[in-house]
């Protein structure tokens, strides 16, 4: 196959994804061998795919990663609930919204994560204080994009329903809902992203729970390979988790 | 003796307060459709068409005057006038017969018969096939089809369309202009359509009523004697070339005023005339 064929190909993008990770692995490798790297601060990635069995075998990753879920679902059911809740809130009160529009948006630009001690003083060192965090951390972009979505109704839709002479909860069900619903789920997976980096990113602060505490374990043994390879766990299940999510969106948004 | 009309717009006045102070839309306009007829009512762009679609349609209030569907006077949407909007509206995320079935939901028909009402104006349409396609997978004209086969499913005593081809080129239009003869002829449904498209109007409509510019009154209304059934092929017509020339006759010199108007807005305002 030539060089002009090869790069029409489909599959051409994702090779060169992956072969340009493994070119980044290989030249860290040699730099680290060659000791233009301390390898007392970045492990050889080859010891660090080496310790991926390890971590799985003797640190139990996958009942952390189940830690992690949990944390995460419960996050994300929340956000959902109340982001959607307020968002319509929002759109139904006019006064409410340039009330609280400019903080919600600057609450979404906050690093809440900051504010962990005060959370562990509310909810003390548990699961509860990774969820809390996780969740105002979230909530902001899911309110906005409900309210987005919502008002971004296109006046025509809206007009439709009028000239069917639909009452107002029905114009709500039967068109702004479904209308903004691709908006909402937006926020939802922007949301959820947020949710997953605070928690993992908690857990490591406060040394408790799933991913997040396992990383700050092996760190704290100095067992580098072992948590370079758990921060590349963590990565693949952001990737995966994204991944998962864009393909849930596409679904409800079936054609454009 | 003919028929009562239908539908009565009644010295119909509307305005509106802008940045730039009270605009009068539409001024005293006063018209009737009887029952089966086809009327259009043509004007140039800023003329109030879309202001007197909206009117009839019950969205928006009309300053002075009254608009009866069959004796009644409306005060907003009423259940006897179906409307099809210029702008695409079909609901993206039902399939074709999920949107055609849509107004018989409202009414709680049960699904069998919803199923079998909305294949039925699908295939009115020409679009018999495509039922479980998204309208995102189909052409402009296609979706247009759609939103007609959707209000015609609300079985409307007047089918009320502004501008319903404008996004479409002049073939599409041509061939979509037939299929609602065809349907129009069939159902003998009375139709009000605004438009600016002169052939158009002249190929599907009994009378034309032509607007003024700004404010918007009526100018004429032209009674078209083409004979019926029509197709597209009336186009190629003496009579049909007759009946456009005489409607150009009436809208080039109320064109001309909105074109100069407009103009001498955007040098005011320093921008480019639209």
């Amino acid at each position: 196959m030539t060089a002009a064929a090869l790069s029409r190909s489909p599959l051409a993008p994702k090779l060169v994804g992956a072969a340009s990770l493994v070119g980044f692995l290989v030249a860290v490798e040699i730099l680290i061998r060659l000791g233009a790297i301390n390898r007392f601060i970045v492990p050889p990635p080859s010891e660090i795919i080496g310790s991926f069995y390890r971590i799985v075998t003797q640190e139990h990753v996958l009942r952390r990663f189940v830690v992690t879920a949990w944390e995460c679902f419960i996050t994300g059911a929340m956000i959902t609930v109340f982001g959607i809740a307020g968002g319509l809130l929002l759109h139904r009160y006019e006064l409410l919204r340039r009330a609280c529009e400019t903080w919600v948006a600057a609450l979404a630009a906050a690093p809440v994560v900051l504010a962990y001690p005060l959370f562990m003083v509310l909810f003390g060192r548990n699961s509860w204080t990774i969820i809390m965090i996780g969740f105002v951390a979230a909530l902001p972009p899911v309110i906005l994009k409900t309210l987005e979505g919502i008002a971004g109704t296109r006046r025509v839709l809206i007009n439709v329903g009028r000239s069917f002479k639909l009452t107002s909860m029905q114009q709500f069900w039967k068109i702004q809902l479904p209308a903004a619903l691709p908006v909402i789920f937006t926020g939802v997976r922007l949301g959820l992203i947020f949710a997953l980096i605070n928690v993992v990113g908690v857990e490591f602060l406060i040394n408790y729970g799933g991913l997040g505490q396992l990383i700050n374990d092996l760190a704290e043994r100095y067992d580098l390979a072992g948590t370079y390879a758990a921060i590349c766990f963590v990565i693949l299940v952001s990737v995966l988790f994204y991944m998962l999510l864009e393909r849930a969106e596409r679904w409800l948004r079936p054609v454009d | 003796m003919a028929a009562e009309p239908i539908l009565v717009v009644n010295d119909v006045v509307v305005g509106f307060d802008t940045a730039e102070g009270p605009l009068l839309a539409v001024d005293h306009v006063s018209f009737d459709v009887r029952p089966g007829e086809f009327l259009s009512v043509i004007g140039p762009s800023g003329c109030g068409k879309s202001t007197l679609f909206n009117v009839i349609g019950g969205l928006l209030t009309h300053t002075q005057g009254r608009v009866a569907v069959a004796g009644e006077q409306i005060n907003g949407p009423h259940p006897s006038i179906g409307m099809v909007f210029q702008e695409e509206s079909t609901f993206p995320w039902r399939t074709v017969i999920d949107n055609v079935a849509f107004p018989l939901e409202l009414v709680d028909l049960p699904k069998p018969q919803r199923v079998e009402r909305a294949r039925h104006f699908i295939a009115l349409v020409g679009l018999d096939g495509f039922e479980n396609r998204y309208p995102g997978e189909l052409s402009g004209g296609m979706r247009q089809r759609v939103s007609l086969a959707r209000t015609l499913a609300s079985e409307p005593k007047i089918l009320l369309m502004d501008e319903p081809f404008a996004a479409l080129d002049e073939q599409t239009r041509l061939l979509l202009g037939d299929k609602v003869l065809q349907i129009q002829q069939q159902l003998k449904q009375t139709t009000l359509l605004i438009t600016h498209n002169i052939t158009e109007a002249v190929q599907m409509s009994d009378r034309i009523l032509v607007m003024t510019y700004r404010p918007g009154q009526v100018k004429r209304i032209v009674d078209i004697a083409l004979p019926r059934p029509r197709t597209s092929f009336i186009v190629s017509s003496d009579a049909f070339g007759r009946y456009v020339a005489e409607i150009w006759g009436d809208l080039r010199e109320e064109a001309s005023r909105g074109m100069r108007d407009e103009e001498s807005h955007a040098l005011h305002r320093g921008e480019a005339p639209t």
